[in-house]
């Protein structure tokens, strides 16, 4: 037996491209949302993976450093690297600002990253560079992710000290997606605590006049509590590594019991990323998806009905002449499915060209792609029903005058 | 009938729609024979019920009462004698409709293979079959092209060939000159003279086209749901 559907496709070819083309189009933004939600997930465990440490230690009672504000002393990650099981401890701070790009002009852009401050060497410093090399100077060198658009040489400026970028890497964004700009720690300090000049002339002036900090029988008082304001010592996180064999969950409990800190394994702290901070945005993902989907499956089930009415003469002689129910609805089945898988395969093709364009990673995994595939059939086959339906009501009478 | 097996007898046929006060006697007491290799021409003016005998006779709806016979098998008496009948109208009754009505999406080939696959014939052989019909009836140099591609009298040839597929007893035609002109409709006439004679096929012609209607030998009036026979002109038709 002749394939109907397949006859019909290729008799009417061009309307069935053009109209996979459309709903491939729907069906590739539709495996582009999934990508974006997958790119967040990959994005957040990259950076967990690149940072290079077992356990986070945090403020207590915060989710930092990450998903909420957390401040330490920098003096912390001493009395941690003293507890049993710790091998390395590093202090890091992260904050998210406009970084300003300085054109040889000498006129600026603006681009949004998160600023990590890191101790070269230690845990929290970038994982590998694509381009360039590590930074060597105690002040003004960077690494940035490729996704800044910055480039080896560049200068950029951070509150008021320039930068000049000496290597590039890449994978390393904040959970929020903006690329990562790796300064060194002391800079980042300054850069994130330090107040301004005239902020400090105001601080200094409240505190003269406090009698509480500015006793005449306590000479040096006013001038500690001055030093002390000026200066910062304070860190966002310390990232810990675990000596080998030792088990991170029973080092933060330790740091937890003892150290009064809040310590995150690198499982807690993919919980926090991705089951916390982009929840709302896998949801809103989900809805997109929802809502596509109907679309789609709209999309279909019109298109696929409009054919049928148009064949309807034809239904009524090849129901007259014999056809069995189960050819015609068969065929209307076939029709819907190679137009579901049209618009799959261009759907999939654009969803790959266009990935690389988009400023968020989009991952488009194998996995999604074949559930993707499997769901567009389903939709394609329930839309059908419709035409089905209207296909099997047609009297064969009609294909007779009168 | 001379001892021969119809090719289609009918008796009595009657069709009501509705029922109570509202209802219409479309065919009261139809009567018609038809030999195997005879063309008959039915006529009849609109709403005379030559419709609703034509899809009776197609198995298309059930009559309300009479008989009738294909071949030599009743299928009809008072209620349906066989059960499938969309097999019946595949393999046993042959359409031919006003317009041609092939299927747009298949080659002419395929058009008239269609109903022997239908039939589950192999699909070689049934266009084998299409094919020697499509020789038969001068179209056999179309067989590869679409529909659309032939002209009007080429696609009425070829909705001949595909009433002819299965080799059923009879075949019903719906005005199947309507379209044409007088050269063309005598075309028609003579080829489903031809293949009625060739494959022993009773032929129906339902028509009002005065330029065939002289060519019947017989032909059956319709009128307010009955049928009058009367001999034809049996006029040559080409």
């Amino acid at each position: 037996m002749i394939s109907l559907a397949g006859r019909d496709i290729l008799h009417a070819w061009g309307k069935f491209v053009l109209t996979g083309l459309g709903l491939g189009l729907l069906i590739g933004v539709t495996l582009s949302m999934a990508g974006i939600y997958r790119g967040m997930v990959d994005d957040g465990r990259a950076l967990l993976a690149n940072s290079g440490a077992d356990l986070w230690v945090v403020q207590q009672d915060t989710l930092g450093p990450y998903a909420e504000s957390s401040n330490l002393h920098d003096d912390v990650y001493r009395a941690i690297l003293g507890m049993p099981g710790v091998a390395r401890a590093a202090n890091a701070t992260y904050f998210t600002m406009q970084v300003r790009k300085i054109d040889e002009g000498g006129g600026t852009s603006d681009v949004r990253a998160m600023v990590v401050g890191f101790e070269p060497g230690q845990p929290g410093e970038p994982g590998y560079l694509m381009a360039g090399r590590r930074i060597t100077r105690g002040h003004y060198e960077a690494i940035a992710d490729v996704k800044t658009g910055l480039r080896l040489g560049e200068r950029i400026r951070i509150r008021r000290d320039d930068y000049t970028v000496v290597g590039l890497t890449r994978r390393m964004v904040s959970s929020g997606g903006d690329p990562m700009v790796f300064i060194p720690l002391k800079d980042a300090q300054e850069a994130q605590f330090l107040k301004d000049n005239d902020a400090i002339l105001n601080e200094r002036a409240r505190t003269a006049a406090n009698p509480a900090f500015n006793r005449p029988g306590v000479p040096g008082l006013k001038e500690a509590v001055e030093a002390s304001q000026t200066s910062n010592r304070f860190v966002n996180a310390v990232l810990v590594q675990v000596k080998a064999g030792e088990s991170p969950e029973r080092v933060a409990q330790e740091i937890r019991r003892w150290k009064h800190f809040e310590a995150y394994t690198v499982a807690q702290m993919e919980d926090i990323l991705i089951a916390k901070l982009i929840a709302t945005s896998a949801r809103q993902i989900a809805m997109f998806l929802v809502i596509l989907a109907v679309v789609s499956a709209a999309i279909v089930a019109f298109i696929i009905y409009t054919m049928t009415l148009g064949k309807i003469r034809e239904i009524a002689v090849l129901k007259l002449i014999g056809t069995k129910n189960r050819t015609i609805a068969g065929m209307i089945l076939q029709q819907a499915l190679g137009l579901g898988f049209i618009g799959f395969v261009v759907g999939k093709t654009a969803a790959t060209f266009w990935a690389p364009v988009f400023p968020k990673y989009v991952l488009l995994e194998p996995d999604d792609a074949m559930r993707g595939f499997i769901a567009v059939m389903l939709i394609c086959a329930i839309a059908s029903t419709l035409a089905i339906r209207a296909a099997l009501k047609v009297d064969p009478a009609e294909a007779i005058g009168g | 009938m001379d001892g021969q097996a119809y090719g289609i007898h009918i008796e009595g046929l009657s069709k009501r729609y509705g029922s109570g006060d509202t209802a219409v006697d479309a065919l009261k007491d139809v009567n018609m024979t038809v030999a195997p290799g005879e063309v008959v021409g039915l006529i009849g003016p609109s709403g005379s019920g030559k419709s609703t005998l034509l899809k009776c006779l197609g198995a298309v709806i059930e009559p309300s009462g009479g008989r009738m016979t294909l071949g030599d098998e009743a299928i009809y008496d008072h209620g349906w004698k066989i059960r499938d009948l969309r097999a019946l109208r595949r393999d046993r009754i042959g359409f031919i409709f006003q317009a041609p009505y092939l299927i747009p999406f298949l080659d002419v080939t395929d058009n008239v293979a269609l109903l022997p696959m239908l039939a589950g014939r192999a699909n070689a052989a049934a266009r084998k079959r299409a094919q020697e019909l499509l020789e038969a009836l001068d179209v056999g140099h179309r067989a590869r092209a679409q529909p659309s591609e032939l002209s009007g009298g080429e696609q009425q040839r070829v909705a001949i060939a595909r009433a002819l597929a299965n080799q059923p007893p009879v075949i019903l035609a719906d005005e199947p000159t309507a379209p044409l002109d007088s050269q063309r409709a005598l075309a028609v006439v003579r080829i489903l003279n031809d293949m009625a004679q060739q494959f022993r096929t009773a032929i129906i012609v339902v028509t009002h086209d005065e330029k065939i209607i002289p060519t019947f030998k017989r032909i059956y009036h319709i009128r307010d749901g009955r049928t009058y026979e009367e001999a034809g002109e049996g006029r040559a038709y080409a």
